[in-house]
């Protein structure tokens, strides 16, 4: 039996993003809350992220074992670690390592929900005029237009393409309402990377992940991270924007229920614009996720 | 132009783009990166407010913090009418000030809690902040309880908001984000209906305007 108080083995062997890593630093340790159980962080001499568990309601301190260490890794600006047997590596996001990108750590929110219902809603286009008005959306152009879903087998993300939408101010750099265009991955249960048309250079997307770091099955510690094709704006707007947009989705996600994703097919409301929610259930249910969801019935 | 040093999602900030929505003043905002980045607490901005919070407005070089004080201030050189901030009646006033303390008094317990959630001020004792925001809306539920029953729309008597009505509701209105329900306070929910019907509303990130569907009651009763 596992010494951790998350049961679930999937989960378990997930790589979960528990801090930007500009809060592990030498010299302090930080603590945060993963999958119920707490946990402590901070930055060895060497520069490398050190990541622990410690018993609840004691001052954590750094074993000096290292054979007590989580296994960890620095990805994307933020530190990553694992309860059990993670992959050798995170999925990728080649963007983040583009030259002429600014690479930005928007905030870290902590939201009453559970995990899945966090990645759902950043998948659903639909909410965008009614949630986000006069920003990602405004009526009267609220249709959801036909778009593709499909589950990449070789990388085992979900993967939505050729989304549409007409966004009165797409991003802190834009200037005006267009088109955008859309592709979201799901490329871990409990993190989501979009890709929407740069509003400075048409054949090349800014990227928007969101990685869920589960507290307990119905909170969560959403970390935001842009990778962005913006030369003028401050990092304070870009930030601040990307704050303004989340802090509207943050009443209607602490207000879903039940808070846990039903992953029951019957639950499921067939609209368009639950295509990729509907697959992302499924996925789910495949990969045998019990943590944060209401599994299907056998 | 007035600069108010700002944050989205401050709901003492709220409360001063509240008031000049409602009369018409054009500002600025100073974007501050108050979290993560903490700008409020760093040394330049102590320069401009040694308390290290926000808000903070420069009007033509005369800088002032908390928002009730700029309340008061913009209200009373601004409001044309003196509606907001009734300057000429002295009871009036006195009821003002008096919820306009307890205003602040919301800040210290609801949005505390709302920070403790959302950004993490994990040093603050969430409990206590939550129990002591539910005293202060039993307080607020009855004193408007009574007032309908006079009547009267407004915390202040009179046909017409005060500054008073604009330094309670964001907090009021954000507290579900600090786990403070307002299911118990049928007459905070109804005020909070008026409040965004009063012409010149804005919404900020956590607020949706008044509407047939987003109605505070039928909302929480659906
Ligand atoms: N009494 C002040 C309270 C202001 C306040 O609490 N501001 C928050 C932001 S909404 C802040 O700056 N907090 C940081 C701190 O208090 O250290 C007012 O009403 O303006
Ligand atoms: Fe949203």
């Amino acid at each position: 039996m596992s010494r951790f108080t998350c049961k679930d083995p999937v989960v378990l062997d997930l790589w979960h993003a528990i801090a930007s890593a500009d809060e592990a630093v030498d010299g302090a340790i930080s603590t945060t809350v993963l999958l119920e159980d707490p946990v402590a962080f901070t930055r060895s001499e060497t520069g490398d992220p050190v990541v622990w568990t410690y018993p609840a309601r004691t001052e954590p301190e750094l074993p000096a074992d290292p054979a007590d260490h989580l296994p960890v890794l620095e990805r994307y600006g933020y530190v990553w670690t694992s309860f059990g047997t993670p992959p050798p590596d995170l999925f990728p996001i080649p963007e983040y390592g583009e030259k002429d990108r600014r690479n930005i750590h928007a905030a870290t929110f902590g939201v009453n929900v559970s995990a899945p219902r966090a990645i759902e809603n950043f998948l659903d286009m639909g909410h965008f005029p009614y949630v986000h008005t006069d920003i990602l959306g405004a009526e009267p152009h609220t249709e959801v237009r036909e778009y593709e879903v499909e589950i990449s087998e070789e990388r085992d993300e979900i993967v939505a393409t050729n989304c549409k939408f007409f966004q009165p101010m797409a991003a802190a750099a834009s200037s005006g309402g267009t088109d955008v265009d859309y592709i979201y991955r799901v490329p871990h249960p409990y993190c989501s990377v979009l890709y929407k048309s740069s509003p400075l250079d048409e054949s090349r997307f800014d990227v928007i992940a969101v990685f869920v770091q589960p507290v307990d099955q119905e909170h969560v510690r959403a970390h935001m991270m842009l990778t962005l094709l913006d030369e003028t704006s401050e990092d304070t707007a870009i930030r601040l924007f990307q704050q303004t947009i989340f802090g509207q989705d943050k009443p209607i996600l602490e207000n879903q229920y039940p808070k846990r994703l039903p992953l029951d097919p019957r639950a499921e409301t067939p609209i368009r614009a639950d295509k990729s929610a509907i697959a992302y259930r499924r996925w789910l249910t495949k990969k045998g996720i019990t943590y944060g969801v209401i599994p299907a019935a056998a | 132009m007035i600069r108010l040093y700002d944050y989205e999602l401050s709901g003492n900030c709220y409360k001063l783009r509240l008031l000049m929505s409602f009369l018409g003043v054009e500002y600025e905002s100073e974007l501050v990166d108050f979290y993560p980045g903490n700008r409020h607490k760093s040394e330049a901005f102590r320069k401009i407010n040694p308390l290290g919070q926000l808000p903070v407005i420069d009007d033509d070089g005369l800088v002032l913090r908390d928002a009730q004080a700029i309340l008061v201030y913009l209200a009373s050189k601004y409001d044309g009418s003196g509606k907001w901030y009734p300057r000429d009646n002295p009871d009036l006033l006195g009821q003002v000030s008096q919820w306009l303390a307890f205003a602040d008094a919301i800040t210290a317990t609801a949005s505390a809690a709302r920070l403790h959630d959302a950004l993490f001020y994990t040093h603050i004792d969430v409990g206590a902040c939550r129990a002591g925001a539910h005293r202060l809306f039993r307080i607020l539920d009855e004193h408007l309880f009574f007032a309908e029953e006079a009547g009267q729309d407004w915390i202040c008597p009179g046909d017409h908001p005060t500054i008073a009505d604009i330094a309670c509701f964001p907090y009021i209105i954000l507290s579900e984000e600090g786990g403070i329900s307002r299911m118990d306070y049928p007459a905070i929910r109804r005020w909070c209906d008026r409040f965004k019907r009063i012409p010149g509303f804005t919404v900020m990130s956590g607020v949706f305007p008044a509407g047939p569907a987003a109605d505070e009651d039928s909302k929480l009763a659906s």
